[in-house]
Order: structure tokens, then sequence, then C-alpha cells
């Protein structure tokens, strides 16, 4: 369950207002993709929904708590780059996850809990079609390849949100419809919500449940700073919803 | 002809061009020599190289006759133990001071601005303050080489913790980690080659400081072998011990570059050629 309320959230840095009046009631397990010209402050909003950020005015709650001023692994995240760790290969950036879980003095695993955790990761790589790369470092990915493991190694901890920051930006057309594929497949089995930032408006509506379109409503041209941004069009895609709910 | 820029040696001509100013040199110091030693047979500026290889046997390969000592191997282990427990320990220092200061908020705000001051501090200067608090003997050169070394150590590590993208700290806290497993996992396994680059570098200042306070008070090392012996111009010693101590330089700086490629293949992972 994720059910995401956001409550007049304001988001001010020194002499600029970046978002105003947002206010949101989104339902556990939507797919929603944010969009709006660039500087808008869809990066920002993404940043408050995963903690790293705090709104100045306003709240966030999920599922009815406020959301808690710090990332965690309720919420995943796949930037646009440096989403993997460079020193780990395929198979250990999947694995750390559970690592991190039940490890907690020296984050690693030995042993028969170790050949869990892998069993495991092996299952997702094989979902990201990675199976074959698992001794490959980051550095020896293609950019595609790169962001399917950034996602398989969020998905490891079953977060109830991810948060996805122009993840396909920088692939071609081809690689894009088979990430689109592999998105909707995983989110279909997760049950998970997502929130993607995307410039790409077609691929907001292929992959989405509802669109949110972010812009300023109010420009004072003396002032760039002194009005921020907010949804401007919140656009539940009914037929996909329907569908959603059957499955 | 192509331009100069895109024309490059193979393989045996690297070798050939790198040997060549050896070479050069060698046969420079040969020709000088030779003059000096045939307008004067007792000249000590430039010795015959027979005349080092006479030094080199007696310090090395012969027991001193009143010490009953192997001086060259004594002074080279005393030097290596100091500058060892020197480096170790402002390893040691960076390694936690450095990680601590560039990832934690607090111990930035209270120990980022003293630690730049002790960097200014010129450490020749407080060698006199060294010697009366600690002695004469071993720890005031250990601490001289630490308080040379390690604030530049320290400071360039938490640099580089700095430097890391946020986007892995936060992906990490999106993945449950706690702080200490943030830098057992994350932030050391990546720091610790960006550490033993930084010691490759420092292994200059690391000497200087050892053999300026080996000059100064010591009963043998590589630097108070030096200083002893120029009282008589015995450059058929101090030559040998300048080389000596420049291969074991170069060495240390091989062996630190050599456990960083064994030991982080990431490092060259996607870089082509491995
Ligand atoms: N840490 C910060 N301090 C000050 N201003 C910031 C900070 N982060 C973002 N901003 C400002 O907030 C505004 C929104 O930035 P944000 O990164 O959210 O935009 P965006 O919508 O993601 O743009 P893009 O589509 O180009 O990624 C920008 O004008 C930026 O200058
Ligand atoms: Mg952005």
């Amino acid at each position: 369950m994720s059910r995401l309320s956001v409550r007049n959230v304001w988001k001010e840095y020194p002499g600029q207002v970046v978002l105003e009046r947002l206010s949101l009631e989104i339902a556990s397990g939507e797919f929603c993709a944010l969009v709006g010209p660039s500087g808008c402050g869809k990066t920002t909003f993404l940043r408050m929904l995963l903690g790293e950020e705090s709104p100045t005015r306003g709240t966030i709650e999920l599922d009815g708590k406020p959301l808690v001023a710090e990332p965690g692994p309720d919420r995943g995240v796949v930037f646009q780059r440096y989403s993997v760790f460079p020193h780990l290969t395929v198979l250990q950036n999947v694995i750390i996850g559970r690592e991190f879980e039940r490890s907690p003095f020296l984050g690693k695993l030995f042993g028969a809990k170790r050949r869990a955790a892998e069993e495991e990761a092996e299952e997702v790589l094989n979902e990201v079609g990675l199976s074959a790369h698992r001794a490959k470092y980051p550095a020896e990915l293609s950019g595609g390849m790169q962001q399917r493991l950034a996602i398989s190694q969020a998905l490891i901890r079953k977060p109830k949100v991810l948060l996805l920051d122009e993840p396909f930006g920088a692939l071609d057309a081809g690689t894009k419809s088979q990430m689109y594929e592999l998105l909707l497949r995983l989110w279909a089995e997760y049950k998970m919500s997502i929130f993607m930032v995307t410039h790409d408006l077609k691929e907001g509506f292929t992959l989405a449940t509802r669109v949110l379109a972010f812009d300023k409503v109010r420009i004072d041209p003396q002032a760039p700073g002194a009005y921020g941004a907010t949804v401007t069009y919140n656009l539940p895609l009914e037929d996909k919803i329907a569908a959603m709910a059957v499955a | 002809m192509r331009r100069i820029i895109n024309l490059r040696p193979g393989r045996g001509g690297i070798v050939l061009w790198g040997a060549l100013p050896f070479l050069m040199a060698a046969i420079a110091y040969a020709v000088a020599s030779s003059t000096r030693l045939a307008a004067n047979p007792n000249d000590k500026l430039l010795p015959h190289f027979e005349s080092f290889v006479a030094a080199i046997a007696r310090l090395a390969l012969n027991p001193d006759p009143r010490t009953g000592d192997y001086l060259m191997w004594v002074d080279t282990l005393a030097s290596l133990e100091r500058l060892g427990l020197g480096l170790a320990v402002s390893t040691a220092l960076a390694l936690v001071l450095g990680v601590a200061v560039g990832l934690i908020p607090y111990i930035r705000a209270g120990l980022s601005p003293i630690i730049g001051v002790i960097s200014m501090i010129p450490p020749m200067a407080v060698l006199p303050v060294l010697f009366i608090v600690f002695g004469l003997d071993e720890l005031s050169k250990v601490v001289l080489i630490v308080f040379g070394v390690a604030p530049f150590l320290v400071r360039d590590l938490a640099i580089k913790v700095g430097d890391m993208p946020r986007e892995q700290l936060i992906k990490a806290q999106t993945l449950g980690a706690s702080t200490w497993q943030i830098v057992v996992r994350v932030v050391l396994p990546q720091m610790l080659p960006r550490l033993i680059d930084a010691v490759r570098l420092s292994l200059g200042p690391a000497w200087l400081f050892l053999i300026s306070a080996e000059a100064i008070a010591a009963t043998e090392g590589l630097g108070y072998r030096i200083f002893l012996v120029r009282r008589y111009m015995a450059m058929d010693v101090i030559l040998p011990y300048v080389a000596w101590i420049t291969l074991l330089a170069f060495l240390s700086d091989a062996g630190l570059r050599w456990i960083n490629a064994r030991f982080f293949p990431w490092l060259q992972a996607g870089k082509g050629q491995s």
C-alpha cells in the first residue's frame, strides 16, 4: 500500500520559489509521469518524495503518515546517472540491498545467506535480461544495461514507491521500447507506485496511469524567482486505471 | 611526412628512448670523472665507478670493523622503519579523519578549520619542538613525517569523499544502508585506491622529512650516513646512497601502483585493454 497525499506544498530556495501550492492525492499503485519544461522543479519534487529535501511549507504523507525526512528502503530510486556502484559487479550491485538489510555490521553476507541472496538476485537479473553479464562492472555495460541494473538494484528491497528521474533519457528508441515493456511488467508484478520524470510526453502517455504537468501559472518578468511552478494538469488516464484495477 | 604528433615509437623504441637519457648521463659522468681524475688522481668530487663499487662493498657486504654491523643494511632498515611507521600512521589518520570529515557534516564543521590551520604550519619549523617534546630518538622522526604528510592526506581524502556523486549516497540509503554500512561498503572501497594514489604522491615529502630529521639527530639511517660522510667529502658513499634511496622510493611507488591495479580491478574496467 502506498497512497500519497501532498497538501499545499511549497519549496523555496534562497531568492527563488521553485514549487508552490502543490496538492495531490495519488492512489496506491499508480504510475505517474511528471512532465514540464526544464528547470520547473520536477526533480525537486522527486527529491522531496525521496526525503532528500523537505518542503518549505505543507506536508507530504505516505499512507497517512508524514514522510520520513531521509531516504529509506520504502522508496527506491533510479537516477539519470551514477545510480549504480562502480566498484561492484552487476551481481554484487543487486545483492547489496539484501546485505544492508541482513548484515548490519559488515554489510556483507557469507555462506548460505549469501547464496540465498545471490539466487534471489539472479531471478531479478533474469527478469531484466542481465544474467549473462553478472560478473561485469558497470563501466563495462551500455547505458541501457546500466539503467536496467539500476532498476533491478532498486527492486530487490521491494519498495512501495519507485522514483525514476529521466531514466531513459539517454537511450535510443529501440532500447527505450524494450525498457517500457520491462518497466510495465515489473510494475504489474511488484504492485508499487511509480513516479517517473520524463521529457518525452509520448513516453509519459504510453506508460503512465496519470500524467502530471508542472508549469508556472504566474510569471513576474521583473522577478523570475518570485513565483513557482505547480501542477497545471493532473490527467488520469481512465482506461489504464481501469485496466490496473482489473489486474 | 606525417605530423610528428602522429609518429609513435614501437615497444622496443619506447625502451630505447627511455634508456637513452640514463645512458647519456652515465657517459657524461664517466667522461667528466676521468678528466678530473687524470688531472688529479686524489680528486674526491667525481669518483670513478670502481670507487662506488668498493664503497658499497665496504658498507653493505663487510661488517664495520668498529661495531660489527653491516652499515648500509642497518641504515636502510632504520630509515624504512621510520618511513613505514610515519606513512602507516598518516594513512590511518587520513582514512579515519578524511572519511569522517568528508561524509559527516557535524565532524566537518568541527574539524575542517583546525585541520586547515594545522596543514599550513611548516613541519620543519616545529621540528625543534618535536625534538624537545618527543626526545631525539625514533618518535620525533616518525612524528615529523606524520606532521608533514598526514594533513595533506586527510584533506585530500576529505575532498574526494565530498566529491562522490550524491546519487550514490542517496541510492545506498534507499537500499536501507546505515551510515556505518555506507562507510564500509560504499565509501571506503572507492576511496582506498584514491588514498593509495595520494600516499604515492606524498612519498617524496615523506623522504624529505625523514632525511632532514636524520641529518639533524640520529645514530643510524640513510640520511644520517650521507650527512656524516659529507665531512670527508666521501662522494663515493654519498652518490650510491642517493641512488639507493631513489631506488627504494621508486620501488615503493611501483609497489603501491601494483596494489591498486591488483586489488581494485574495477578502476580499469571499461577502459579498454584488460
Ligand atoms: N539545491 C538547490 N539550491 C538552489 N536552487 C536549486 C537547488 N536545486 C534546484 N534548484 C532550482 O530549482 C529549480 C528547479 O530545479 P529542478 O532540478 O527541480 O528542475 P527540473 O524540472 O528537474 O529540470 P530538468 O527538466 O532540466 O531536469 C531550478 O531553477 C534550480 O535552479
Ligand atoms: Mg531534473
